[in-house]
């Protein structure tokens, strides 16, 4: 299972990287796995306001529909138009070009109830 | 949980193996949905289906039994053929929709795995006359070839010639030398067989095995449950539990060409003559859905803000590349070309009401 070690978890199957005052927002690998074909994603607009463990969006697969809950509270900064029109990369590329949004970290005392690497690979292994 | 003769087949091939009908299945192979479900409409697919139960019904009076049991016409049915049927309940609703076999000295059904004990048991209480039931399941393997290269890919294996076998026709033959029923039906709308033989793994393997490799040519690839289901629903070819129930009868789910009403007596008939009567209060329909939006079992059908129906089957068709979906609508909503609502958590879009099949097979 791919679990890059830069990034941070959420129970919910999203990361989060960390620069600086904002955070880029995917789903995991193991997420996109557990989803199948991917056929398409819905974001927020540019300016919507997160709030950590709320829905974002959804993620509509074959299979099933599956909400993105927010890592982090937050200012929505950018969204990945690219997974808009062509939803099959965030099963090819969920860490790369498969990212959703870009925020703008409303409050860093929440870190702390993100998960690294390792414990999120607990918690799937369960 | 029980395993089919293909269990270490799946494995082998990466499968991702769900719960089913108290089998462990494979939901998918690691090409996903969409690819599996393009293998089938461009060349050939495999799917295990062993979870499916098989009935035997033998004696002097099975024929009699069936046409009582059924809501065909058993005796239009003729040694070597197959016929789409359903079993009721004295109310009109469905008990199941299964196949039915006449194989010369016997009949075979086949039902729907969640189905089996159900089945069973209602069949083996309106027993009457000469007859005897036996569930035949644990003991029949069952592996759909399907796909436009399915005859291609098969032919070379078997000791019958396929192309002289028309659609719900079958034969007894081998294939990769195992004895089996060779069948030309399915549930893709393509050309296709379903192969029934023995549950005995070696014999699974060695069928698996000489179909893969004579398909490879084609591009054959392994189908779960997921893109069974596409495929189906492409289709418009109902699924128990989800578009029809027991909460459902015939007429309603547009299987009134099944339904012989004149063939004389049979279970649940009363009932339909009643519905008839009435006129039928609603209807099963297919429909599609603009972009970006899917609907799912179990979601509203709005018209005007008002609930009217349920979707019963809702998916992402990948030759159309948009939402389509069945549910039950009220006979006046139900004319194709008119807009139903579907609420998508709390939105309502606006679908539009089609013909089903939703495709048109090759």
């Amino acid at each position: 299972m791919n679990l890059p070690e830069n990034l941070s978890y959420t129970k919910d199957h999203e990361w989060i990287r960390i620069e600086g005052e904002t955070g880029i927002v995917g789903i995991t690998d193991y997420a996109q796995g557990e989803l199948g074909d991917i056929v398409f994603v819905e974001l927020p607009q540019k300016g919507a306001t997160l709030v950590q463990g709320k829905s974002f969006g959804t993620i509509e697969a074959v299979k099933a529909v599956s909400d993105l809950y927010a890592p982090l509270s937050g200012e929505v900064l950018e969204v990945n138009k690219a997974v808009q029109e062509t939803p099959e990369i965030v099963n090819k590329d969920p860490y790369g070009s498969g990212w959703m949004i870009k925020l703008r970290i409303g409050n860093r005392d929440e870190l702390k109830n993100l998960l690294t690497a390792e414990a999120y690979s607990k918690l799937i292994a369960k | 949980m029980k395993r089919t003769p293909f269990h270490a087949k799946h494995i082998q091939a990466g499968a991702k193996l769900i719960e089913f009908a108290g089998f462990e299945m494979p939901v998918q192979y690691p090409s996903g949905i969409v690819r599996e479900h393009g293998a089938v409409r461009s060349a050939v697919g495999v799917f295990d289906v062993s979870h499916m139960g098989e009935f035997e019904v033998r004696g002097r009076d099975a024929a009699a039994f069936l046409q009582r049991m059924t809501v065909n016409d058993v005796t239009k049915l003729e040694q070597g053929k197959a016929q789409y049927s359903a079993i009721l309940y004295e109310d009109g609703g469905i008990v199941d929709d299964l196949l039915v076999y006449h194989c010369g000295e016997y009949y075979m059904l086949v039902v729907n795995a969640a189905n089996i004990t159900k089945d069973y048991e209602w069949l083996q209480s309106h027993l009457s006359g000469d007859v005897k039931l036996e569930d035949a399941s644990d003991r029949t393997a069952l592996l759909a070839v399907q796909g436009p290269k399915s005859l291609d890919t098969l032919q070379p294996l078997c000791s019958i010639d396929l192309g002289s076998l028309p659609y719900y026709r079958f034969q007894t033959g081998t294939v990769a030398g195992v004895p089996m029923i060779i069948s030309r039906t399915g549930y893709t709308g393509e050309l296709g067989f379903e192969l029934y033989f023995e549950a005995d793994e070696p014999k699974a393997a060695a069928v698996w095995d000489a179909v893969f490799e004579s398909g490879m040519r084609f591009g054959i690839a392994p189908v779960g449950l997921g893109a069974r289901d596409t495929l189906r629903l492409e289709m418009g070819f109902c699924l128990y539990g989800n578009d029809i129930d027991e909460t459902t009868n015939p007429l309603e789910a547009g299987l009134g060409w099944i339904t012989k009403m004149e063939k004389g007596d049979f279970v649940g008939r009363q009932a339909l003559v009643r519905v008839q009567e009435e006129r039928v209060k609603r209807k099963l329909v297919g429909f599609t859905l603009p972009e970006k939006a899917l609907a799912r079992h179990g979601y509203a059908l709005k018209e005007g803000g008002v609930v009217v129906g349920t979707v019963t089957s809702g998916t992402f068709s990948p030759v159309l590349q948009r939402g389509i979906g069945m549910g039950y609508v009220p006979r006046d909503l139900a004319a194709p070309g008119r807009t139903v609502g579907v609420d998508i958590r709390g939105r309502d879009v606006p679908a539009t009401i089609v013909k089903v099949p939703f495709i048109r097979s090759s």
